[in-house]
């Protein structure tokens, strides 16, 4: 095993693939010659020249076109959004134009293409800079929205990405592309749309996936000194979600809870709840709490930020709420 | 639009000088013309009839912009357009009867059934649709485009919109990124001068929509939509640059939809002396003209053709009819290419 960073994870499943396959590309704001607004694509330029790393104009809408039409034509475009936050000016080209190709046209053509980046809030970066938008796009049937929370799961899954057939969106941080994680020596891939057990446990399920699922680890930990066990379900995709693994550790803890970071609103708790309401109704011994961002815009404010956000104790009191211990 | 009268026009006794294009391309053209007009016009009865549902916007005045380019470009080239998309297939050779199927919503439609009259597509064509939302092909075409010169071929992609797309922001973004990576892309303005029911002058102050490539130095020109041979030359130019590596052209074709916008369009923005004015250049009928001019065709010969034309309206009406509809369970196809998707179905 090697010890890497979630960057360098992600860069290394470009590499391989691009390696591999002479079709596969990479554009995006500042990936070639500044080697990447956070350091993903570093090196990328020297390797594979500017022809398969490819600077763009700030220009998310016309990008992200052109990324769509060089995929029905052949190609598997890797396309790199500085942050979800300014692709929401793509959103027309991915939900419109990518999620319905291959139905609109009857299954004649397919759209392989990965649109990758930034997403949820990265600090005192303010409303416009700090959305998770893995719900909003996990709604569009077409895409598949991959959320990965560690280098490991960051390599495996970017590299099925790529191979993937169907549009697939990575929902990574600003804030996770410092985290260090083991990886194997050799390659592996990660199937899209199988969830992992993160952490094993008896208690209370806890459901959470990208980046705020390090604050359900911290919780566990702390719990864990109270003696209370928390099996941690990293959904890693939730278009589509892996039900099987959540309704199977429900039913060996018999309570859950859901720790995203987005607004509450047309959530994935939300789905995950009304998931286990149906078909794990007998198992539940309590309703299924969720731990969310406040709903509001993300201001600026260090005192409003920590108010908005799941953090350690509010997930602890969830998982206590659950079991009617204080 | 009546023929009849050019029909019955003599042949002169003498011949003019040698035309640009063979009596086969004129012939070629006139038909291909011509079964696009008189599908449309009977696509517009039945939907008046409500044989089919959805949107339809038709192609009627405008068939020398899809004739001119097809009969300009080369088989593997790809095309790419709006939703005003019933004539591109039949320009590309596609039969169409599966443009009209699809219109029905049927399983044999060019889309099976699933796109509808906005989204044509055709593999077999390299017609990569028909597009819904205006402007959105505009990128894309770009982007077919950058993979065929990522590929190293010498295809061309054509990418046609209309003068309302054109207001849409991502044809700057697209624009600039076209020159600047010499993509091999020619930029179709389909200018029927309304923009559903504004019409140019009330969406822009720069009515020359040829200045919009020059902008960003590309080769820019204006091109007469209502001559099939002035749109054939327009496109073969653009190719041999395009074929070169010296990247995009953008053609602002002048043309004139005589029909509304869509069915349900009263088209009380324009007057009818308008409509009427353009029909006196409709591109069939100029067509027709050198034809019987220069002796290209017997009446004989011409009446075969309308006779041709009228049968392949008819089986193209009768297998769309007879198509099956699609079944229920075909609702999960096509949305992934994974066959084994885990669909929410409860």
């Amino acid at each position: 095993m090697r010890i890497v960073q979630y960057r360098e994870a992600l860069r290394e499943a470009m590499v391989e693939e691009m390696r591999k396959d002479e079709n596969v590309f990479l554009m995006g704001e500042e990936v070639a010659e500044y080697n990447g607004a956070y350091k993903v694509s570093q090196g990328m330029l020297d390797e594979f020249g500017e022809k398969r790393v490819i600077d763009t104009p700030i220009a998310e809408l016309g990008f992200a076109g052109i990324a769509v039409g060089a995929a029905i034509n052949g190609l598997r475009p890797i396309v790199e959004f500085m942050t979800w936050n300014f692709a929401l000016l793509a959103s027309d080209q991915i939900i419109n134009s990518a999620a319905k190709m291959l139905q609109m046209s009857g299954g004649q053509y397919s759209c392989p293409v990965v649109f990758r980046g930034g997403n949820g809030p990265a600090g005192q970066l303010a409303a416009t800079h700090s959305q998770s938008f893995e719900s909003f796009y996990a709604h569009v049937p077409g895409l598949k929205v991959v959320t990965p929370s560690t280098p490991y799961d960051a390599k495996g899954l970017l590299k099925s990405a790529i191979r993937d057939n169907d549009p697939v969106l990575i929902m990574e941080s600003e804030k996770m592309y410092g985290d260090k994680g083991e990886i194997p020596e050799g390659e592996f891939l990660i199937p899209i749309g199988k969830a992992d057990v993160k952490r094993k446990g008896d208690s209370v399920t806890i459901v959470s996936f990208g980046k705020i699922i390090k604050v359900a680890h911290e919780a566990a930990e702390v719990l864990a000194k109270e003696g209370i066990e928390c099996e941690i379900i990293d959904l890693r995709s939730v278009r589509p979600i892996d039900y099987d693994a959540v309704v199977n550790s429900v039913k060996k803890t018999n309570r859950c809870v859901v720790v995203e970071e987005s607004w509450p609103l047309a959530s994935i708790s939300g789905e995950i709840a009304f998931h286990l309401q149906r078909y794990a109704f007998d198992y539940l011994d309590s309703p299924v709490i969720r731990v969310m961002q406040k709903d509001t815009p993300f201001a600026f404010s260090k005192v409003l930020i920590e108010e908005a956000l799941p953090n350690v104790k509010r997930v602890v009191d969830a998982v206590k709420s659950s079991l009617y211990v204080s | 639009m009546s023929t009849n009268t050019i029909e019955k026009t003599k042949k002169p006794l003498k011949k003019k000088p040698k035309l640009p294009f063979s009596n086969q391309q004129y012939l070629k053209w006139y038909e291909d013309m011509l079964v696009m007009r008189k599908i449309e016009e009977r696509v517009g009865s039945l939907y008046i009839q409500q044989k089919f549902g959805g949107f339809c916007h038709l192609y009627i005045g405008q068939e020398a912009l899809v004739a001119g380019t097809a009969s300009a470009c080369q088989k593997e080239d790809k095309h790419i357009t709006a939703y005003r998309d019933h004539a591109h297939p039949i320009a590309l050779g596609i039969h169409p009867k599966y443009m009209m199927a699809e219109l029905y919503g049927k399983t044999t439609g060019m889309s099976k059934g699933k796109g509808g009259s906005m989204h044509m597509f055709s593999k077999e064509a390299n017609l990569m649709g028909g597009h819904g939302i205006v402007g959105a092909q505009i990128p894309m075409g770009a982007g077919i485009a950058f993979a065929e010169k990522y590929k190293g071929t010498k295809n061309v992609a054509f990418c046609s919109f209309g003068d309302g797309a054109a207001r849409q922001g991502a044809l700057h973004e697209t624009f600039n990124m076209a020159m600047m990576w010499k993509l091999p892309v020619i930029f179709i303005i389909e200018n029927n001068n309304y923009a559903m029911g504004t019409s140019l002058k009330r969406s822009t102050n720069v009515e020359d929509m040829s200045e919009m490539g020059k902008s960003y130095h590309m080769p820019s020109f204006v091109v007469d939509g209502m001559s099939v041979e002035a749109v054939h030359d327009a496109i073969l130019e653009a190719c041999v640059r395009a074929r070169k590596g010296d990247g995009p052209t953008l053609l602002d074709v002048r043309t004139y939809r005589y029909k509304g916008h869509s069915m349900s369009d009263p088209q009380k923005y324009r007057t009818k002396r308008e409509v009427e004015d353009y029909k006196g250049k409709d591109p069939i009928v100029q067509v027709l003209k050198t034809i019987t001019e220069n002796g290209i065709a017997s009446d004989a010969k011409l009446k075969s053709i309308q006779e041709k034309v009228k049968a392949i309206v008819e089986e193209s009406v009768e297998f769309a009819e007879n198509s099956p509809e699609l079944k229920p369970d075909e609702l999960y196809e096509d949305v992934y290419v994974q066959k084994d998707y885990p669909f929410i179905k409860e």
